[in-house]
C-alpha cells in the first residue's frame, strides 16, 4: 500500500484492492470478485439503510471491479443516490460511477439528469463543475436535449467562476460535437467569442477550443474571433516569459493556448486587413526567429514545447499558402530538424514537409532535401519515420526527379518492412505511370515491381500496365519482349505469369520474328509456369493459349494437343474444364477469318483515371499526392459517381438472368476492370433463390433495384418484374425486354408487355411477362434493361467571353464551388463541387467545365442529388462563359 | 398482388444521399474537427491502469481498441518515436518508469503538444502523490481520475496550470477531511476558491 493516502482513504477498498493484487491466478481473482459483488449485492439489499460513506464506498469498489474489465449490472441506482449528496466526497464518487458506466437506462438518465439540473442551478462552484464535467464525460443525446440551452447561459454570466466558465466551455464542446444540431446559435456566440480577451488564460485557451469547433461548423458567425486571435497571440509570442507566471511551460509562453490560437487561424484564409496581417505575419516571424536562439533549457520539454508551437505556426502558414517566404524559411526550419537528433522532430518533420512540397511556392525548396529523405529512409531505425519517408518522397516526386525516386523506393522495397510493403508497391506504381516519359521505363518499373515484391502488387497494379500498354502501341513490342526475358527465370511470381500470359497472348506476335522467341518456344515457356499457378491464373493462360492459335497458326496442333489433354479437358474445376473445351471447339470448327474476329487484337481502352489512386486512398485515410493533386477530393468526387460511371456516355445497365458461360469465360480477356462484373455476379447469386421460391429481389444495385414476383398454373406462368429506381431522379428511355436463345425460343414463349419510358425518382414500375412451357429446357432466358439515369445535365455552348483560364476560374469561384485539382486528367477541364443548403435538404452538387479553345466551346455537365437543381444551375452557368 | 412490396424500399433513399452528401463535405474538408480520442494508462505487464474515452464507443470496442494498442505499443523499442499511425488514428505515447501514458488523437493534431499534455498530467500526479508511482494510481485510482477530469475535459485541456488544477484539487481534499467545515462552508453564500 502506497505511504501517503490523501483525501478521506477508504480502508475497505485498500483492502480490497490489496486481495485482488495479491491473487495468483485468473480464477482466484474472479473469485474474489465474486465474492465481493455478493457481499455488495447483500449490502444494497439489505434492510438497514446504507450511511453515505458506506455507499460511496460500495460505489467505488463496484467502479475498480469494472476498470479491472468485469461487467457490472448493479449498483446504479445507489451511484445516482450518491449525486443528491450534500458531501462533496460521496458527489464526487457518483458523477464518476455515473461518467464511466453511463446506461441508456432512460428512468436512470431522467434521475441523473436531475440531479445535474439541481447542482447546476446549486451556485455553488464546486458542485457545477462536477455536474459540467459530467455532461462533458457522459455527452449523451439526453444530456444535450437537457442541458444545451443550460450550458452557454453559465459559461457567459457575468457571475460565474473562472473555473466553472472553462468547464462549461468545454461541456459546450462536447455537445456541440456529439449533437451539434441541439446546440443553437444565439446571442451568446458574440459573448463567446470575447472570452478571447479575458484576462484569465485558462478561461481563454477553454474558450480557443469552444471557438475552434464552433467556428468550424459556422465560420462567418465567429468571423471576429481570427483578429482577437492574432492579438492575443501577438501579446504571447512577444512576451517575456516570466510575465505568464504559471502558465509558462519550461521557459515557453502558453503554449498550449498558443497552439490552440494558431489551430484556430487554419479555420480561416489570411486576414484582410493589413495591419492585422502585417501583425500575424510578424507573429508567425518571430516564432520562427525563436526556433534559432539556443535553448533555454536542456529539458526536452522546453523544447518540445517550443517545436509544438513552431509546427503550429507552419501548419498555419501552409494553410495560408500565401508568402513563400515564409514558406521557404518553414522549409528550412524543417530542412534542419530533419537532422536532429531526436526521432520525434525528424518523424515530424518529414511529416510536415510533406504538406509543403504540395505548394508551388515550396515544392522546389522541398526538394532541395531529397538526399537526406532518401537517407533517412536506408538508417532511420524506426518504420513508422521510414514511413513518412516514403510519404516524403512520395511528395517531392516530380518529373525532374522521378527516375531517382522510382529508384530508390525500389531499391527500398527489397528490405521494406511487411508492414507498409503494399503502400510503396501502388506508391511506386502511380509515380511511374504519372512520370513515365517513355513507357518501356514504366514496364520495367512494373515488372521490378513484380520481381522484387510480387505477394504486394495487387490486381489493380498489374491490370494498369496491360491498360496501358495496350493503349500504346509504341511500348507493345517492348513490353512483349520484356515479359518473355522475365519469364526466363526459374521461379517468377504468379502476377508476373498473368502480365506475361496477357502480353504475349496479344502482342507476341511482335517478337515471334526472333528464332530465340519464336511461337513455339513462347508457348512452351509460358505452358512451363502452367501448372504451378492458381486457377484464376490457368484460366487466363488458356485464353492465351486460344489467342496464339490465332496468332501463330504453326502452333496450333501443339496447342490444341493440350488442351485435348485430360488434365484440361477433364479438369475438376468447371471453368478450367469449360474454356478447354469451348477453345477446343472453336479451334476445330472456326475458319482463319471467324477466328482472327473472334480473337482480334484488344480495342484500346477508354482513358480513366488510375484505379491504384483509389486503392492507395482507401489503404490509406490520407494518401499526399504530388503536384496539389487533392487526394481527398479525388477519391471522394468519383465515389458518388462510380454507378454512373459504368458505360458513359449513356449509362445504361444490363443485366443478364443467365450471364452465360462463355460471357463469363472470356470476361477477363474482355475487360479486366468490368465495373459491371460486380453486379452481375450478385445477380446470379440472387438467380438461384427462385429455384425454391416465388418471388424476392433479383438484383440491386446502387440505382437500380429488381424484384420479381411469379405465379404458375399448369404450363403457364406469369412473372411480375417490379423496377424500383433507388435515385432521387428520373430515368429515362428505360426499357427492357427478353431475349431467349435460338433453341430456348422453340422450349419456351415469353411475352413481355412494354414499359413506361420513364420512371420517376423513387418510384417502381411494373413489368408483366407471360410464360409458356412448350417443352423442358435447360437454358435460361435472359432479362436485358437498360436505361439513363438522369442527374446529370449537360450542355454544349458557344463562349461568349474570351476563354481564359483564370477568367473562367474566377467566374467559378465567384460562383461558390470549390475547384477540385488535378481530378480531371485534361488540366485545361475545370472540376467543382459544392453543396447547396436549403433549409429542408442539403443538394451536393458536381460540375464540369471542359473548354475548348479550338472551337470556342465549352461543354457544361451538371450532376446533383436533384434533378431541377442540375438543370437550373446548367442554365444558370452556361450563360456565364 | 398490392402491398408486397410495400416499404420495400422505405430508408434506403435516406442513406443513398446521406452518403453521396458525406463524401462531398468530406471532399471539401468542412467537417473534420480536432481532438483527442481516449487516454490509457497501463503498465509493462500491460494491465489497464486508467482509461478515458472522449468518444463514444461501446465497452466491446475500448476492450478491442485497448488489446490492440497495449500490444503494439509494448512492442515497440525503446529509441523509437514516440508517435505512431495506428487506424485512421495517431498514437502519442511515453514510457513513464512502468507505466505507459498512451493518447489517441486526429489526423491533424499537434503531436509534440499532446506529449506534454500527458508531461504535465504525470507532472500533476507526482506533486499531488508526491513522487507518484504505479501503486498510487492503482490505489487512488479515483484520484487519477479526478485529477485528469480538472486537466483534461471533453478531450481539451481545461486548465493547464499547475498551480490552478492542484489548487482545484486541494481545495475538493479539503472537503473531504473537514466535514464540518464543509458543512459550514455549503450552509453560506460564501465561497473562494
Amino acid at each position: 500500500m502506497p505511504a501517503v493516502s490523501k483525501g478521506d482513504g477508504m480502508r475497505g477498498l485498500a483492502v480490497f484492492i490489496s486481495d485482488i493484487r495479491n491473487c495468483k491466478s485468473k480464477e482466484a481473482e474472479v473469485k474474489r470478485i465474486n465474492k465481493e459483488l455478493a457481499n455488495i449485492r447483500s449490502k444494497f439489499k439489505g434492510d438497514k439503510a446504507l450511511d453515505g460513506y458506506s455507499k460511496k464506498k460500495y460505489v467505488c469498489k463496484l467502479l475498480f471491479i469494472f476498470l479491472l474489465g468485469h461487467d457490472i449490472d448493479f449498483g446504479h441506482m445507489e451511484a445516482v443516490n450518491l449525486l443528491s449528496s450534500n458531501k462533496y466526497t460521496e458527489k464526487q464518487i457518483g458523477y464518476l460511477f455515473i461518467s464511466v458506466l453511463v446506461n441508456s437506462n432512460s428512468d436512470l438518465i431522467r434521475l441523473i439528469n436531475n440531479a445535474i439540473k439541481n447542482d447546476l442551478a446549486s451556485r455553488n462552484p464546486a458542485f457545477m463543475n462536477l455536474a459540467l464535467h459530467c455532461i462533458a464525460n457522459v455527452g449523451s443525446r439526453e444530456m444535450a436535449e437537457a442541458f444545451a440551452a443550460e450550458v452557454p447561459r453559465i459559461l457567459v454570466a457575468g457571475d460565474s467562476m473562472d473555473g466553472v466558465k472553462q468547464s462549461a466551455a468545454l461541456c459546450l464542446l462536447r455537445l456541440n460535437r456529439t449533437s451539434p444540431d441541439l446546440v443553437p446559435m444565439g446571442e451568446w456566440t458574440a459573448r463567446v467569442v470575447h472570452l478571447l480577451n479575458d484576462q484569465h488564460l485558462g478561461v481563454v485557451t477553454a474558450a480557443t477550443s469552444l471557438i475552434i469547433t464552433l467556428a468550424q461548423k459556422s465560420p462567418d458567425d465567429f468571423k471576429t474571433s481570427a483578429s482577437l486571435a492574432v492579438t492575443r497571440l501577438s501579446r504571447i509570442v512577444t512576451s517575456a516569459s516570466i510575465d505568464l507566471q504559471d502558465y509558462t511551460y519550461y521557459f515557453v509562453a502558453a503554449p498550449w493556448l498558443s497552439v490552440k490560437l494558431l489551430r484556430l487561424l487554419q479555420c480561416y484564409p489570411p486576414p484582410e486587413d493589413t495591419a492585422l496581417r502585417s501583425r500575424l505575419t510578424e507573429c508567425l516571424e518571430t516564432i520562427l526567429n525563436k526556433a534559432q536562439e539556443p535553448p533555454k533549457s536542456k529539458k526536452v520539454q522546453h523544447s518540445n514545447a517550443r517545436n509544438a508551437v513552431l509546427l503550429e505556426a507552419i501548419a498555419l502558414i501552409i494553410h495560408h499558402d500565401s508568402e513563400p517566404t515564409l514558406l521557404v524559411r518553414a522549409c528550412n526550419q524543417l530542412g534542419q530538424f530533419l537532422q536532429h537528433r531526436e526521432t520525434n522532430l525528424r518523424y515530424l518533420a518529414l511529416e510536415s514537409m510533406c504538406s509543403l512540397a504540395s505548394s508551388e511556392f515550396s515544392h522546389e525548396a522541398v526538394k532541395t532535401h531529397m538526399e537526406t529523405v532518401i537517407g533517412a529512409l536506408k538508417t532511420e531505425r524506426d518504420v513508422s519515420v521510414r514511413q513518412r519517408a516514403v510519404d516524403l518522397l512520395y511528395a517531392m516526386c516530380d518529373r525532374s526527379n522521378a527516375r531517382q525516386i522510382v529508384a530508390e523506393m525500389l531499391g527500398y522495397l527489397e528490405t521494406a518492412d511487411y508492414s507498409i510493403r503494399e503502400e510503396i508497391v501502388l506508391k511506386v506504381a502511380i509515380l511511374a505511370e504519372k512520370y513515365a516519359v517513355d513507357y518501356s521505363w514504366y514496364v520495367d518499373t512494373i515488372l521490378n515491381l513484380i520481381r522484387i515484391a510480387g505477394d504486394y502488387v495487387s490486381e489493380e497494379v498489374w491490370y494498369r500496365v496491360i491498360q496501358i500498354v495496350i493503349n500504346r502501341d509504341d511500348v507493345q513490342g517492348y513490353a512483349a519482349k520484356t515479359v518473355f526475358e522475365a519469364l526466363q527465370a526459374p521461379a517468377c511470381h504468379e502476377s508476373l505469369v498473368k502480365v506475361g500470359g496477357y502480353i504475349l497472348g496479344e502482342f507476341g506476335n511482335l517478337i515471334a520474328g526472333d528464332p530465340r522467341s519464336s511461337p513455339l518456344v513462347q508457348f512452351n515457356l509460358l505452358h512451363s509456369k502452367f501448372h504451378l499457378c492458381s486457377v484464376p491464373t490457368r484460366a487466363l493462360l488458356l485464353s492465351a493459349y486460344i489467342k496464339f492459335i490465332n496468332l501463330f497458326p504453326e502452333v496450333k496442333a501443339t496447342i490444341q494437343d493440350v488442351l485435348r489433354s485430360d488434365s484440361q479437358l477433364r479438369n475438376a474445376d468447371v471453368e478450367l474444364q469449360q474454356r478447354a473445351v469451348e477453345y477446343l471447339r472453336l479451334s476445330c470448327i472456326a475458319s482463319a477469318d471467324i477466328l482472327a474476329t473472334v480473337l482480334e487484337e484488344m480495342p484500346p481502352f477508354p482513358e480513366r483515371e488510375s484505379s491504384i489512386l483509389a486503392k492507395l486512398k482507401k489503404k490509406k485515410g490520407s494518401g499526399k499526392l504530388p503536384e496539389n493533386v487533392n487526394g481527398s477530393a479525388e477519391l471522394h468526387a468519383e465515389e458518388p459517381a462510380a454507378a454512373n460511371k459504368a458505360s458513359p456516355p449513356p449509362p445504361t445497365e444490363v443485366l443478364a438472368l443467365n450471364p452465360t458461360p462463355p460471357a463469363a469465360a472470356h470476361s477477363l480477356l474482355v475487360d479486366v476492370f468490368s465495373d459491371l462484373s460486380a453486379p452481375t455476379a450478385v445477380a446470379e447469386d440472387h438467380l438461384s433463390r427462385f429455384i425454391c421460391k416465388n418471388n424476392g429481389v433479383l438484383y440491386e444495385s446502387q440505382l437500380l433495384q429488381v424484384g420479381l414476383k411469379s405465379e404458375f398454373r399448369q404450363n403457364l406462368g406469369r412473372i411480375y418484374v417490379f423496377y424500383g429506381n433507388k435515385t432521387a431522379s428520373s430515368f429515362l428511355s428505360f426499357s427492357s425486354w427478353v431475349s431467349s436463345s435460338d433453341v430456348l425460343k422453340t422450349q419456351l414463349n415469353v411475352h413481355a408487355k412494354a414499359v413506361e419510358p420513364v420512371i420517376e425518382g423513387g418510384a417502381q414500375v411494373q413489368q408483366v411477362l407471360n410464360i409458356e412451357c412448350v417443352t423442358d429446357f435447360s437454358d435460361v432466358p435472359v432479362l436485358n434493361v437498360q436505361f439513363r439515369p438522369q442527374q446529370e445535365v449537360q450542355k454544349i455552348f458557344k463562349a461568349q467571353h474570351p476563354m481564359e483560364t483564370d477568367a473562367a476560374k474566377a467566374k467559378l469561384l465567384g460562383f461558390g464551388v470549390a475547384l477540385l485539382e488535378g481530378v480531371d486528367p485534361n488540366p485545361a477541364n475545370f472540376v467543382g463541387a459544392g453543396i447547396i443548403h436549403s433549409k429542408s435538404a442539403q443538394v451536393g452538387c458536381l460540375l464540369r467545365l471542359e473548354p475548348n479553345t479550338h472551337a470556342q466551346m465549352y461543354r457544361l455537365t451538371l450532376r446533383t442529388s436533384r434533378d431541377s437543381v442540375s438543370q437550373r444551375l446548367c442554365q444558370l452557368l452556361s450563360e456565364q462563359f | 398482388m398490392d402491398g408486397w412490396m410495400d416499404g420495400w424500399m422505405d430508408g434506403w433513399m435516406d442513406g443513398w444521399m446521406g452518403g453521396w452528401v458525406d463524401g462531398l463535405l468530406l471532399t471539401i474538408g468542412i467537417t473534420s474537427s480536432f481532438q483527442m480520442q481516449f487516454m490509457l494508462l497501463f503498465s509493462r505487464q500491460g494491465k489497464l491502469r486508467l482509461q478515458k474515452w472522449y468518444v463514444p464507443l461501446s465497452d466491446k470496442e475500448k476492450k478491442k481498441i485497448t488489446r490492440e494498442l497495449v500490444q503494439t505499443v509494448l512492442a515497440r523499442k525503446p529509441k523509437m518515436c514516440s508517435f505512431l499511425e495506428w487506424r485512421d488514428l495517431k498514437i502519442v505515447y511515453k514510457r513513464y518508469a512502468s507505466l505507459y501514458f498512451c493518447c489517441a488523437i486526429e489526423d491533424q493534431d499537434n503531436e509534440l503538444i499532446t506529449l506534454e499534455i500527458i508531461h504535465r498530467y504525470v507532472e500533476l500526479l507526482d506533486k499531488y502523490f508526491g513522487s507518484v508511482c504505479e501503486l498510487d494510481i492503482i490505489f487512488n485510482f479515483e484520484k487519477a481520475y479526478f485529477i485528469l477530469d480538472e486537466f483534461l475535459l471533453g478531450g481539451e485541456a481545461q486548465e493547464t496550470s499547475k498551480k490552478n488544477v492542484l489548487k482545484a484539487i486541494e481545495q475538493a481534499d479539503l472537503l473531504q477531511e473537514n466535514i464540518d467545515y464543509q458543512t459550514r462552508l455549503f450552509a453560506g453564500t460564501v465561497w473562494t476558491l
